[in-house]
């Protein structure tokens, strides 16, 4: 205490006590999303929290946009409510004008633009982006939240990010290893890996756990599945 | 130099204090110790107490332990629930246990409850709460069943049912609602398992499975893990790698070479049994 008056000089001597309110919070979720030739798997945790308080256990945080593309959003629960809402208006507001669907590549760049927009004051969110483009072929897109795009086959995003990318890097990238080829992806072995990677976060991730939803988009739709993950 | 390696003054070492502050004012980040977000609780039931607590150590938002123990060993009659900084709990129980056993011998009785406790509250006071360690304290002496809990600072209470860590508002809200005077055993048992439990599933630092701790005039029985309150999940695929996956860029090979070989002779010592 002696020390700390010594550095920073007695009390009156130092800044002001400043109170600032916090625009952002962190509310938790992470997203996985892996395409392949013809489909495309996008999925998120269902638990919906802040600090060491859950909110939710069953919030879906993947989005429908279009017919064929499909978003997951988490971070700020208020941005990504907000974000989905003006993409939805931008996308209803295109179909009226044009009396068509926008194609995956147009709304993945529409998304950039829409978050970029916003630079000094970023929506607080982590987007993937999942559709069917323009010749059938499963697309991931992955976002940083000031509109930086990536186009890949597979992506992780959110809290345990750090968890997750590095496991797809391994098994669908084949990093690392030598005489290992990267496998072709098929359905089964994406739903497979998307389970082991939640279940996985789940064991030491406190933010992941209750369960997630695993959406599947080919040319002739979408189809979803609830997987249950720990509660505590 | 001599002041680093000069044990022979009890209490910490503060010499490298004036160091890290000036480093801290330089910018370089002091490193964080492990502060467990916790469930514990204890309560009085007809025959003695009741001790519980999960088997969460979190490191951050990381899990660092899934299955490690918070109930902490005084003496054969009082055992110790700790919330709060890892390496301060267990040091801080540790020398407890090693001065209760003292203080047992000199007086050649059971230590009275009321004596680890206010060992506890007079040594927390001391460090003025930096010594991070919230406890809750249950023990069965010749005078009656106690449960107290300790706060960081050296305050402390003696209640009948009492939580604390990060999920004792869940707990306790469990509490509030069940707990009543003299309960039979394995109504007690449950009441605390479903406090732990609360705080289990609703604190995101807590989790695992469920440890009790059981205190009579009998002595003390640790139930350890009393309840798997959560099932590993399952991986559907198999990961190994075939032996040569990771590549061998180069290979050396040195041999260990002897230098000098000196042979010194033990003589066998009479133990000291006077």
């Amino acid at each position: 205490m002696a020390l700390e008056m010594m550095m920073s000089g007695p009390d009156y001597m130092r800044d002001p006590r400043k109170h600032q309110f916090s625009p952002y919070a962190n509310n938790g979720g992470t997203s996985v999303a892996i395409a392949g030739d013809d489909f495309v798997m996008i999925a998120s945790d269902t638990r919906l929290s802040r600090g060491f308080n859950i909110f939710s256990r069953e919030q879906d945080k993947v989005f429908p946009l279009t017919p064929k593309t499909m978003m997951a959003s988490s971070g700020c629960w208020a941005d990504v409510l907000t974000l989905n809402k003006v993409l939805q208006a931008r996308l209803t507001m295109y179909s009226h004008e044009h009396h068509d669907m926008m194609s995956t590549t147009a709304v993945a760049q529409l998304l950039s633009t829409m978050l970029y927009w916003r630079r000094f004051f970023p929506y607080y969110v982590s987007n993937i982006l999942a559709g069917i483009d323009e010749e059938g072929k499963g697309v991931v897109y992955h976002y940083d939240p000031v509109g930086h795009m990536e186009k890949l086959t597979f992506s992780a995003t959110g809290e345990s990010v750090s968890q997750i990318q590095p496991l797809l890097d391994n098994q669908i990238g084949g990093l690392n290893m030598l005489g290992v080829k990267p496998p072709t992806m098929t359905k089964d072995l994406a739903r497979q890996l998307i389970h082991d990677a939640f279940v996985s976060a789940a064991e030491r991730d406190i933010n992941t756990g209750d369960g997630i939803i695993i959406h599947t988009i080919t040319k002739d739709g979408k189809t979803e599945e609830t997987v249950k993950l720990r509660r505590d | 130099m001599m002041e680093v390696v000069d044990n022979s003054y009890p209490g910490f070492q503060f010499s490298n204090f004036a160091r890290n502050e000036n480093l801290v004012a330089k910018g370089f980040p002091m490193p964080n110790s492990r502060k467990t977000g916790t469930t514990i609780a204890g309560i009085v039931f007809k025959d003695g107490v009741v001790l519980g607590a999960d088997t969460r150590a979190t490191e951050g938002d990381i899990i660092a332990d899934k299955n490690c123990s918070k109930i902490h060993y005084l003496q054969p009659n009082m055992y110790c629930c700790g919330a709060g900084t890892a390496a301060d709990l267990e040091m801080t129980t540790q020398l407890m246990a090693s001065q209760l056993e003292l203080h047992r011998l000199n007086t050649g009785r059971q230590v009275p409850v009321v004596a680890a406790n206010r060992m506890l509250k007079q040594m927390l006071f001391r460090y003025q709460g930096y010594i991070g360690a919230a406890l809750v304290l249950g023990g069965v002496d010749k005078h009656d069943s106690h449960i107290y809990s300790i706060h960081p600072h050296g305050s402390t209470d003696r209640l009948p049912y009492t939580t604390m860590g990060s999920g004792s508002l869940a707990a306790m809200s469990v509490f509030e609602s069940r707990w009543k005077p003299n309960m039979e055993l394995e109504e007690a048992k449950q009441l605390v398992r479903d406090a732990i439990a609360g705080g289990v599933f609703n604190d995101l630092g807590s989790g695992s499975n469920i440890d009790l701790c059981i205190i009579t005039k009998d002595g003390a029985t640790m139930i350890r893990p009393y309840d798997v309150a959560n099932v590993k999940g399952q991986r559907q695929g198999k990961y190994e790698y075939k032996r040569g996956t990771t590549e061998v860029l180069s290979t050396t090979v040195r041999p260990i070479q002897i230098v000098a070989e000196t042979v010194k002779k033990v003589t066998v010592e009479e133990m000291d049994t006077a």
